[in-house]
This record gives structure tokens, sequence and C-alpha cells, in this order.
């Protein structure tokens, strides 16, 4: 009998809670968190993202909970004795020190020959192609190399964790796009582990192996970027990443296989079984990319629906329509243009139909 | 805006009140140089105040004396200033920091007198139960620094607020330990405010009459006290010989600080990246 | 962090040894009566230990021990004039300094930093050295009497110096900076664009800098009132320089106490009814400038 043992996580946090005076801004989060991922914390502001980051490095201690950090607990540590680096959102780059003194101030501190740090900051300078840029003052770089500055200071310790604080907050949008890869690429090249906060689903879902979805302290879900899009657990999940419709009603019938649901709309037929009892209050939730949308009668027995069109948005490679719906909820439908000619446009006040397919959408009990 | 209201009246008083402020000086730097001892009339250029000046060996020795003192109550002020707005500003809280606080701002704005009158009690009982201090250089120090410290303390504090705190998280983060970080990173961003605060606590403790008379001792005479004391005799041009010499001095650095920061920031600003 | 006890004891065991300590023996003094032979009082306690608290040191402040009328005796008389020089300052340091302010907050950017060192060049030149001056100046055969006799505006020199108005001028000049500062620090922050829309409204020029600009301006106006007005109880110099034998302040006629009279208890006594003094517009101004920002309740 040979079973292999999940690998114990390299990051784990337990029960991690920070109370302040009468808020709880991080409540009893457990993550686990294997080496050499890319871990994102996503939530919006206020939900203890950045509390928890902080804590992480030793800014915050926490109220109650640990953190062990390759078998070590590390939770009373200050961040001068954690093998733990970050990288700031302002970068916070020393103004009255050089690129180079800046990527050698850590491993000053600890001791290391002169030789050892030469080379040591030399192969950090070349990993974020700056070399030539070491004897510069913060103040004269731009936004972008300031950044690979501060990637390269906090990753000259070899540290075991890497804490990235919104990294591509302070970016303008065409950066962001560039310098996503560059990071990914790096942070995978070294193949530290790292942590990063945000409050931009994009940067989380295109950058992150995994995600932990916060909200008031929380962690809601985790998983990876398709895990969190296709299957949500909860309504502010389904919500918070893309866009959502979001169908109330009861639960009506419960198989193994397939469900319903009772809603003001109609009956909705969906394809996978829940865990539940019937008549409880659930939402279906489906995706605009996954709603379809037609003037002519589609041939489907089931999830078809008449409604209105109260709004349009060409984008050019997609269409966004808001359908007004029988009973006033508006809904979201997304399609692509893949012909260059639509021989049945839509527009503005036509009646259309709208449909899915019942295994198009996530069924949430909260 | 300033199309409504006049322009004219607004320059005329400005420099209106520019004469008032620069009239004394500019009568003093004038008169140095007067061959008599008028101070109404110009009889001549001469520069026998000037002479009379060197020779005047209380005036001299007062100046020296009086740039000792400033130098030391510049230095303790700068330091203690400088912990004292460390303090108030990293610290938010602990056991009587409004006190504190009081405390290291008041004598701003108290009247000397009472500063003076107090510190020289002090003294006295310190002098009467521990034998020391005598009266002279150190207790004008220490009376001094009491006052520069409190003005420092509003300076470095000013500059200290201002800081990105995140520069001391990320010293940390990197291995640095509290201490370690004050001098290697708060320090050297706050050094132009450290500077300021040692100018101004020297100028404050050079120019002070008040805290001098109330605590020197025999024979101790700043350079201010000893002015003060041919003041109430009468006029003496030597004086203004002493003042045009300052006055020349304090010019001279006051603009060539003025010059560098100008420069410094001219240069920060053609240096500082900007995209093509 | 363990290295915090030490630096946050340093300055306040400083503080406490150099501000709250000579209070404390102020306070106390204030309380004891003259010594005899050469020690300069009595101590609190006698040898048995019974406290004799001498309330005449400053109830004498307050009436002649010959008799008299309450209040008529030459130290509430100084103390009025105190307070009455140092409120005609700070209303004269406010009328002169707050159109300077205004204009110097209004000037083009580029001007200002210099216009402000032109403020505080003066400033730093010894301010006993430039009341010196003014002795000159003010003099009966000084320039400003020659020059407007020489111009006719008068016949005869204006006797100045050692009168009120030598004290008030020497008070003004030197305090102006004081008032000017805090004033300049208030209105260079004020937003250009609340003024463009109370003329949008309809509000002249005159209209708008008094509902305005002025109330904005009240902190500023309230720092450079007291920082001109509580110092300025207890001048010295000026009266000693510029001053008179009508024109005693306290500040003096505390030192006299001390110096001539060797009364130190009534000394120390006048010493802290002047404190008595000054706390209350310091405590007036720091319930009206509780914080740095104005808030806008909605």
């Amino acid at each position: 009998m040979n079973t292999t043992a999940p690998l114990p996580p390299f990051l784990a946090t337990q029960k991690l809670t920070k109370q302040f005076d009468d808020a709880k801004a991080v409540d009893e989060v457990s993550l686990s968190i294997q080496r050499g991922e890319i871990f994102a914390l996503l939530g919006s502001s206020g939900c203890g993202k950045s509390t928890l980051l902080r804590m992480l490095a030793g800014f915050e201690s926490p109220t109650s909970g640990r953190i062990i950090l390759d078998g070590q607990d590390v939770s009373g540590r200050p961040p001068y004795e954690r093998p733990v680096n970050m990288m700031f959102q302002s970068y916070a780059l020393f103004p009255h020190l050089n690129v180079w003194d800046n990527v050698a101030f850590g491993l000053r501190r600890e001791g290391l020959a002169k030789s050892d740090i030469q080379a040591r900051v030399s192969e950090m300078l070349q990993l974020v192609q700056l070399h030539d840029f070491a004897k510069r003052k913060p103040h004269q770089l731009s936004g972008g190399q300031q950044q690979r500055v501060a990637l390269a200071r906090s990753l000259a310790k070899r540290p075991q964790l890497l804490l990235l604080d919104e990294p591509l907050g302070a970016l303008d949008k065409k950066l962001r796009e560039q310098t996503q890869f560059e990071l990914v690429n790096i942070i995978e090249s070294v193949g530290v582990t790292c942590v990063m906060v945000t409050h931009d689903q994009e940067e989380a879902m295109s950058m992150a192996d995994r995600i932990a979805v916060m909200s008031k302290g929380q962690v809601l879900q985790v998983g990876t970027p398709q895990e969190i899009y296709e299957f949500p657990n909860c309504r502010f999940v389904a919500d918070f990443i893309g866009n959502v419709n979001l169908f109330e009603g009861v639960l009506c019938e419960d198989e193994v296989d397939h469900c319903a649901i009772d809603s003001p709309l109609g009956r909705l037929e969906v394809g996978h079984g829940v865990t539940g009892t019937l008549n409880m209050p659930v939402a279906l939730a489906v995706r605009p990319e996954k709603m379809r949308v037609s003037k002519v009668r589609p041939d489907v027995s089931h999830n078809l629906m008449q409604g209105v069109v109260q709004e349009i948005a060409y984008l050019g490679a997609h269409n966004n329509y808001i359908i007004k719906a029988a009973n006033g909820q508006l809904v979201k439908a997304m399609q692509a243009n893949t012909s260059r000619h639509n021989d049945t446009p839509i527009t503005w006040d036509d009646e259309v139909y709208f449909w899915w397919y019942d295994d198009a959408g996530v069924v949430l009990r909260s | 805006m300033s199309a409504r209201t006049s322009p004219i009246f607004g320059k005329l008083w400005m420099l209106l009140v520019y004469v008032f402020l620069y009239l004394p000086l500019v009568f003093m730097v004038v008169f140095s140089f007067n061959s008599t001892k008028q101070d109404a009339r110009f009889t001549g250029f001469s520069l026998r105040w000037y002479e009379a000046l060197l020779r005047d060996s209380k005036l001299v020795d007062g100046f020296l004396l009086s740039v000792k003192v400033a130098l030391t109550t510049g230095v303790l002020s700068a330091v203690l200033g400088t912990l004292a707005a460390f303090v108030l500003v990293r610290y938010t809280h602990f056991r009587g920091r409004a006190l504190f606080s009081g405390m290291a701002t008041a004598p701003l704005v108290m009247p000397e007198v009472i500063v003076g009158l107090s510190l020289l009690l002090l003294m006295v009982g310190a002098q009467t139960w521990l034998g020391w201090p005598q009266r002279g250089m150190m207790t004008i120090v220490m009376g001094h620094t009491l006052l520069g410290m409190a003005y420092a303390m509003v300076v470095v504090q000013s500059r200290l607020q201002e800081m990105d705190r995140t520069l001391e998280d990320a010293a940390m983060d990197l291995g640095a330990r509290p201490y370690q970080v004050f001098f290697l990173v708060t320090l050297p961003n706050i050094a132009p405010a450290i500077l300021a605060a040692f100018l101004l606590s020297f100028t404050l403790s050079f120019d002070d009459v008040v805290i001098a008379e109330f605590l020197s001792g025999p024979g101790v005479n700043t350079l201010p006290q000893v002015v003060f004391g041919y003041a109430r005799r009468g006029i003496n041009p030597t004086v203004y010989a002493a003042a045009t010499l300052l006055i020349a001095a304090l010019t001279v650095v006051v603009v060539a600080y003025s010059v560098a920061i100008a420069r410094q920031s001219r240069r920060r600003e053609r240096e500082t990246y900007s995209p093509k | 962090m363990p290295g915090r006890r030490f630096v946050i004891s340093l300055p306040y065991l400083w503080l406490t040894l150099f501000f709250a300590l000579p209070f404390l023996i102020l306070f106390y003094i204030s309380f004891v009566d003259i010594g005899e032979d050469l020690a300069p009082f009595k101590p609190l306690w006698d040898a048995q230990g019974v406290l004799h608290l001498k309330y005449e040191n400053y109830w004498s402040i307050f009436k002649s021990p010959g008799g008299g009328v309450l209040f008529d005796t030459l130290y509430v008389e100084a103390y009025g004039r105190s307070i009455a020089y140092a409120f005609v300052t700070a209303f004269l340091c406010l009328l002169i300094g707050y159109p300077f302010a205004y204009f110097l907050a209004r000037s083009p950017e580029r001007y200002r930093p210099a216009l402000l060192l032109l403020v505080m060049l003066p400033f730093w030149t010894s301010f006993l050295l430039r009341i010196y001056a003014w002795k000159g100046l003010l003099s009966d055969f000084g320039i400003i009497n020659q020059t407007m006799m020489a111009l006719g505006l008068i016949d005869e020199p204006i006797y100045m110096l050692y009168t009120d108005i030598s004290m008030l001028v020497g008070m003004t000049y030197v305090y102006l900076p004081f008032m000017v500062l805090p004033l300049y620090a208030n209105l260079v922050k004020l937003d250009v664009r609340l003024l463009e829309a109370a003329y949008d409204l309809g509000a002249s020029p005159l209209r708008a800098f008094w509902l305005v600009t002025v109330p904005l301006s009240r902190r500023g106006i309230a720092a450079g009132c007291v920082l001109v007005f509580v110092p300025a109880v207890g001048e010295f110099v000026i009266p000693s320089l510029l001053g008179g034998p009508e024109n005693i302040m306290i500040g003096r006629v505390v030192w006299d106490e001390m110096f001539s009279s060797n009364n130190w208890p009534r000394a120390t006594a006048l010493a802290v009814i002047m404190i008595a003094v000054i706390v209350l517009p310091l405590a007036l101004f720091s319930k009206l400038a509780p914080s740095t920002q104005d808030s806008v309740r909605p």
C-alpha cells in the first residue's frame, strides 16, 4: 500500500485573526500554499487582504492564530527576522541610495562578504535587465524601471516567501499587460513561493496559480482561476469575478444528476445535482457569454425566455446585450462576433429570445 | 484673480512693509561708515567704528562666547529636538504623551522672562543642593537648549510626518533592526530638516538676551548682553559696525544656502525621469 | 520594541528636568516668605514641619499693604499695560500683516520663495540690534525727525523715543513676522476656486473677501494673534530700550523684584500670575484650532 501523503503546505496560516478595536480585519483565515506557487489574495478594499499580507510580512502581529513557513512558526517574529521579503505598492526605493545600493541593502544587513554581495547584486540586476542603470538614483528611473529595481531588491536575499502588494497598481494600463508576464516569468524562473494581494481580478486571474477571494476578513473561496470563474461557491464570488446573471428561486427538484429551480421566470433546468433540501432558496448563476440570444426562436426545450433589448454595446470583438426579462430583471448576454456579416442583426427594443444550456449555470446556495 | 484686486495696491503695500522691515538694517549699515557719532546726518565715510570694534575686547569676547554657546546649543537642540519629534510622530500611544507634547511646545510661546526666571531658580536650587552648576556658559546653554529644542522639534516633526513611512517598513523587511532603520534610512531622509533645526537654534541662541541675562554669571557676557549694556547707555556706532558685519555674514550664509537648495532642486528636476 | 523606552525617556527626562521642575519651583517659591540674612527666602515648612503659605505674596500684588483701593497697585498697572501693549501690537500686526500675507500668497509662484526669504532675513539678524537701530531712528534729532522737518511736515521734532509710540513701533516691528508667517501659510493654501465660485454667484471682490477669505483664514489669524500676544505680554528688551519710566511692562517688574528688590517670592508670584494671564488665550486658541483640517459638515 503506497499512498503518497499530500505534501504539507509550504506556507500555512492557521486560523489567523487580526482584531482592531471593534472590527476583525482578518477573521480566522486558514490557507495552505504550496511551494513555488503564485497565490493571489483577491478582494475589494477593506476585505482584509492587505492586513493578512502585512501579518505574513511581520508588520502586524496576529491577535490569534499562527503562520507556519517551511515547518517553522514565524508568527511572532519581527520582519527583520523572517525569510520573507516584500515588494511594496509604492516600491519604497530608498531615495538617497542608487539602484545598486538599494538592491545591496538587504544583503549588507546579513553581513555577507563584499565579493558575495557584488556577485548577487549583479545577478539580480541582470535578472531584471537593469545592470546599466546601477548608478542611477530612483528619481532618475521610469515607473516600470523602479518596479524592476524593487523586484530585484526583494529577491536579492533569496527569500522563502515573496510578497507582492498590488504589483501592477501603480502602472498605466499599457504597461500593465506587458509587466504581468515579465513578473510571472521572473518569479517562476527564480522558483520562489509568492503571495500577491490585488483588487484587480484580471491581475489575479492572469498571474496567479490559485486565488483566494476575500470579503470582510474571511476567505470565501480558494481555487484556480478557472475553478473560481466556472464554479463559484456563493453569490459574492460569482458576482465579484467577471459578470454574472443571478436567477433567484427555490429548489423544486433535486436528483443526483440534475435539479430544477422554481423562479419568477419559470422553471430552470440544471444539468447537475446539488446537495440541498427541497424548497431551499437558491440562485442560478449564468455567465453572460453562456447566455444565447436570437431574434429567431431556437429549438430548445427549457431555459428559454423572452425579453426586450434595452442596451447594446458593440465592442468590436463581442457584443454586450442587456435584455429586460418578463419580470423586469435585466439579463446580461455576450456574443462573440464570429462573422463579419450578421444576417439578423439585433438592435434596441427588439424582442428576442434568450436561453442557456442546462450545464451552463451553477447553483449557489449562499 | 489678480485682475480683480488692484495689483498696484498690493505691490505698494508689500513694498512699504519691506521698507519698514529693512529700514533699521539699512540705517545701521550706512551709519556704520559715518565719520562722526552723528546718527542723523552722514558726515563722511570712515572706517573708524570698525577699528574701534576690533579693539573693543568686550564685544570681541562676547562674540566668541556667543559663537561657542550657539554652536553647543545648536547641536544639543538638534539632537534632542529630533528625538522629541521622533517620539511624537512615531509613538502615538504612550503614557503621558499629552504632557510630553505640551512641555515640548510650550517654550515656543512662553515669554522668555518666565523661562529665564524658572530656570534661574532651578540652577540656584541645584547649586545649593548639589554644589553645581556655577552660573556661566553651561547654564546659558541649558536655557537656550530648552528653547532651541522646541523649535527644532517643530521643524523636524513636520518633515518626519511628510516622510514616506513605507521606506522604514521596507528597510525592516530587508533585515534592518529598528536602530539601523533610523540611522540608515530615516536620518538621511530628514537630514535637511535637522540642518534647518540646527541653524534655527543657533540663530536663536546667538540672538538671545533675556535668558542669557537671567542665567549668566559674573564676567560671562554674550554678545547680545554686551550690546544690551551699551544700548542702555546711549548710541554707539561701534555697535552699528558689529551689526553690519553680522548682517553681511548672515546674508552670505542665507544666500549661499538658498542658492545651493535651488540648484539642487533644479538639478533634481532635470534628472527626474519623464517619459519622452 | 525595547529601544522605545529609552528613546522616549531621554527627551522626556530633559523636559521634566528643565521645564516641569523649574515651574514647580517657581510655584513653590511664590508661597514662601522672604528670607533673612543672605538667603533669598525661607523654606515653606518650618522646623516643626508646619506649612506656612504666604498668600500675602499674591495679595500684595493686588492691594497695597499700607491701605488703598483694590487693584490700585503699580503691579496691576504693569499687568494692565502689558496686556494692552500686547493686544494693540497684535492688532497692529494683523492690520499690517494680513494684507501683506494676502498679497504675498497671491504673488506669482516663482517669486514667492525669494519674497519669503526677504521677510525672514531681518528676522534672523539680531533682534536686539534692530531695536537698537530704532533707538537711533526715533530719537529727537534722529533721521526720521530730521527728514520730516526737512520736508516741512513738522516744525519741531516729535518726541517719539521712550513713549508709547516707540514702544509700539518696536513691538510691531519685532512681532510682525510672527503674524505674517502663519497667515501666509494659511492663505497660500486657500483654494482660489472658492473665490471664483463666489464671484460666479455675484459677490463683489470686497464681499467675497469678507465672506470667504477672512472666515477661511480664521485659523491663521488665531495662530498669528497667539504667537504675537503671548510672548509680547512678557516682553522685556523693548521696554528697556525703547520705553520710558511710564512704559514699564511686567517683564521688567519681575526682573526688578528679583534682582533689585531681591524679593524672590513676590517676583515668582508675579510670574505665576503672568502665566495665568497667558494660559487663557492659549486655551481659547486650542479650542478654536483643534485640528489642521477644516471639516465640512454635510
